[in-house]
């Protein structure tokens, strides 16, 4: 017990464990753009929430990205029956970490955590390795539990660890531009979904700042009319 | 006479003292004249206090202290509740807030000498609301039931564990478990809505009423009760209300604008006000790579980790981390000791010599480093490229710290020396102020 105390007195001396230095890409992804959001949350649907729940969103909630109650119903409901329902994956928990080794983590605030960047560069590094249980790898999270689940998209491709060369085992059904672009789709969906909030806040608080600029001209005028006295 | 000065009649012939009070404290409270900026940042802190209660309040009506829903439970704010993302913010931001206003405010008082005689109870009770707010600050930080809520409040428990003797049973106390779980969420919960609140409303109110019978120090440190005019009111002084009242809601504007820059635009402020970690669910199974308090405590947590571990076999005592805790403990507590330590017969920096400057400037430079070293893992700035024997660590930033933390006490244990021998300048019998 003392020992363990220790450890996790220390433990932030150890760093960056899981990390493996691969330099980050910028995610080009547009949180307006709502076209963006819409194919990201049609890919998320299809390649993602079989396994990866997003159990803090609800079905509803994407009408905030521009589609009516019906088109969310005919495009996007796989999963639940309903639309007030949250997008819960449809795998059990148990058997996933059966079949993974660990079971797929739910990914509604993965966009606050991991962050937009390392979902884009993740979700375009992986590669064939045949010591994995999968036979995928990645070059940002190293022994990922996790197969490539957009590998008819890009393709296989091989990576060199020491070397940091890629080499293409075979073409998927998109070439290397527009599988970047759905990625920043998806990615640009994850992060939106990780703070819908953020879509609202920040024209609230443009008007929230004009309304306190307004009230500090008048405060400051009150305050000088008050102090005019005090010499 | 008007119905309602009727009513203010009836009202103030059963309850004089309502008016008598508001003229003790307001309309008759005599303030210096010459406050400066550094005197906006206590009514700030009354502000802020204010807005955490009433956030704190709407927040406690959604969210659940238990530990499978508690993660939830703030998600479901952060999208269901109407407006929830707000009350979220509001209250995240109003933390780092509250800290940033209280060591503005306590800066001030190091400045121009508000600690001083005959204010030494006023300090007092200021350094205890900081370690009450250091208590409630950081009971809340593990309600949101993310990964540096839990481990956090897991290393500070610890830190208890390490007292020699009775630290594991006295960690298993606060704790209520062998580990962070449900019923350390529970017992927070009800110490961060409820029983700290209620202390840090009580010492506030005995702050204020403390100032208001000494009466309030100023940016010159002179005493202005001593020149008083033919009605008996110092000179130098104006009524709290109205002019400080105006003055200070000029104050309240420029600081929510801010507040609502970080709170709208940049609600994480770069993962210091809400930690990227902090958006993974609790794991007691997974420890996470890196784990640092939140910014306000840094300057603690680089001094716990700048003292290494020493302890020989001694009555049972291995070498543990009990001297690193102990020193920041100290850290803390020698603010206490602050009005007695200082020895220079003036208040205000304005009149002292240079060896306060000096000191002062020393002290805020290590405080921001030791801040800035707390965040980060203790090989944020290298290692050293040789050997030598006295090199336990060579992690840069550990003998940064170390450094760092020696001028930090420095400052407080050679205060009655160096306040005592600087060069003072001769204090004017009035304030100084510029219409």
């Amino acid at each position: 017990m003392k020992s363990l105390a220790l450890a996790i007195l220390l433990a932030p001396l150890a760093v960056l464990g899981a990390e493996t230095g691969y330099r980050l890409d910028k995610s080009p992804h547009e949180p307006t753009d709502l076209v963006s959001l819409q194919t990201g949350a049609k890919l998320y649907v299809n390649y993602c929430l079989g396994c990866h729940a997003m159990q803090y969103m609800r079905y509803g909630g994407l009408e905030e990205l521009g589609l009516t109650e019906q088109q969310i119903k005919d495009n996007l409901l796989f999963t639940g029956d309903k639309v007030g329902e949250p997008m819960k994956g449809p795998m059990d928990p148990k058997t996933a970490k059966q079949w993974f080794g660990v079971a797929p983590p739910d990914l509604s605030v993965v966009g606050r955590s991991r962050g937009a960047d390392w979902l884009y560069t993740y979700l375009r590094t992986f590669y064939r390795d045949p010591k994995t249980v999968t036979g995928w790898n990645n070059a940002v999270f190293e022994n990922v539990g996790m197969p490539h689940a957009l590998w008819s998209l890009q393709g296989e491709r091989a990576y060199d660890r020491e070397k940091r060369e890629w080499r293409e085992l075979s073409k998927g059904a998109l070439s290397q531009v527009e599988y970047d672009t759905a990625v920043r789709d998806l990615v640009n969906f994850i992060a939106y979904v990780g703070e819908p909030a953020a879509m609202d806040r920040r024209a609230i608080g443009i008007g929230v700042l004009f309304f306190l600029g307004i009230l500090f001209i008048l405060t400051y005028l009150l305050k000088k009319e008050y102090w005019k006295d005090v010499t | 006479m008007s119905r309602l000065q009727a009513l203010w009649g009836w009202f103030d012939s059963r309850m004089p003292s309502a008016a008598e009070q508001w003229k003790i404290h307001a309309s008759e409270y005599y303030a210096p004249k010459n406050f400066n900026f550094w005197y906006y940042f206590g009514s700030l802190a009354g502000l802020v206090l204010i807005i955490q209660i009433v956030s704190g309040i709407f927040l406690t009506m959604n969210y659940k202290p238990d530990a499978s829903l508690a993660f939830g439970s703030v998600e479901y704010i952060m999208r269901d509740v109407s407006f929830g993302w707000l009350l979220r913010y509001v209250h995240s931001t109003g933390a780092s807030a509250f800290f940033i206003v209280v060591y503005l405010h306590m800066f001030r008082a190091l400045l121009y000498g508000s600690h001083r005689a005959p204010r030494e109870l006023v300090w007092i009770f200021g350094v205890l609301i900081y370690l009450t707010l250091m208590g409630e600050a950081f009971f809340g930080y593990l309600l949101p039931w993310g990964q540096m809520s839990y481990w956090g409040a897991q290393v500070i428990v610890n830190l208890f564990g390490t007292v020699p003797f009775i630290g594991p049973d006295l960690a298993l106390w606060i704790r209520g478990d062998y580990v962070v779980s449900d019923v350390t969420l529970n017992r927070f919960f009800a110490l961060h809505v409820i029983a700290f609140p209620l202390v840090l409303l009580g010492l506030i109110v005995a702050h204020i009423l403390a100032l208001h019978d000494v009466g309030s120090n100023n940016p010159d440190g002179v005493d202005i009760k001593k020149t008083k005019g033919a009605h008996g009111k110092p000179l130098d002084g104006i009524p709290f209300h109205p002019y400080y009242t105006v003055k200070d809601l000029v104050g309240a504007v420029v600081f929510l604008a801010i507040f609502c820059i970080v709170m709208f635009f940049v609600p994480e402020m770069g993962g210091y006000f809400l930690e990227e970690n902090n958006f993974i669910p609790a794991d007691p199974l997974k420890t996470p790579p890196h784990i640092a308090p939140v910014w306000y405590f840094t300057p603690y947590y680089s001094i716990l980790r700048a003292v290494p571990p020493i302890g020989i076999d001694f009555l049972g005592i291995a070498p543990s981390q009990f001297p690193g805790v102990l020193a920041m403990g100290v850290g803390v507590l020698i603010f206490f000791f602050l009005p007695w330590l200082d020895r220079s017969p003036v208040k205000s920096i304005r009149y002292r010599g240079a060896l306060y400057k000096s000191w002062l400037a020393a002290f805020v430079v290590v405080f921001v480093i030791l801040g800035y070293l707390g965040v980060n893992p203790t090989t944020v700035w290298g290692q050293f490229k040789f050997n030598a024997f006295f090199l336990d660590t060579k992690d840069i930033a550990t003998w940064v710290a170390r450094l760092c933390t020696l001028v930090y006490f420095l400052f407080f244990f050679l205060m009655p020396w160096y306040t005592a021998r600087d060069k003072v300048k001769p204090v004017p019998e009035r304030v100084t102020y510029h219409h």
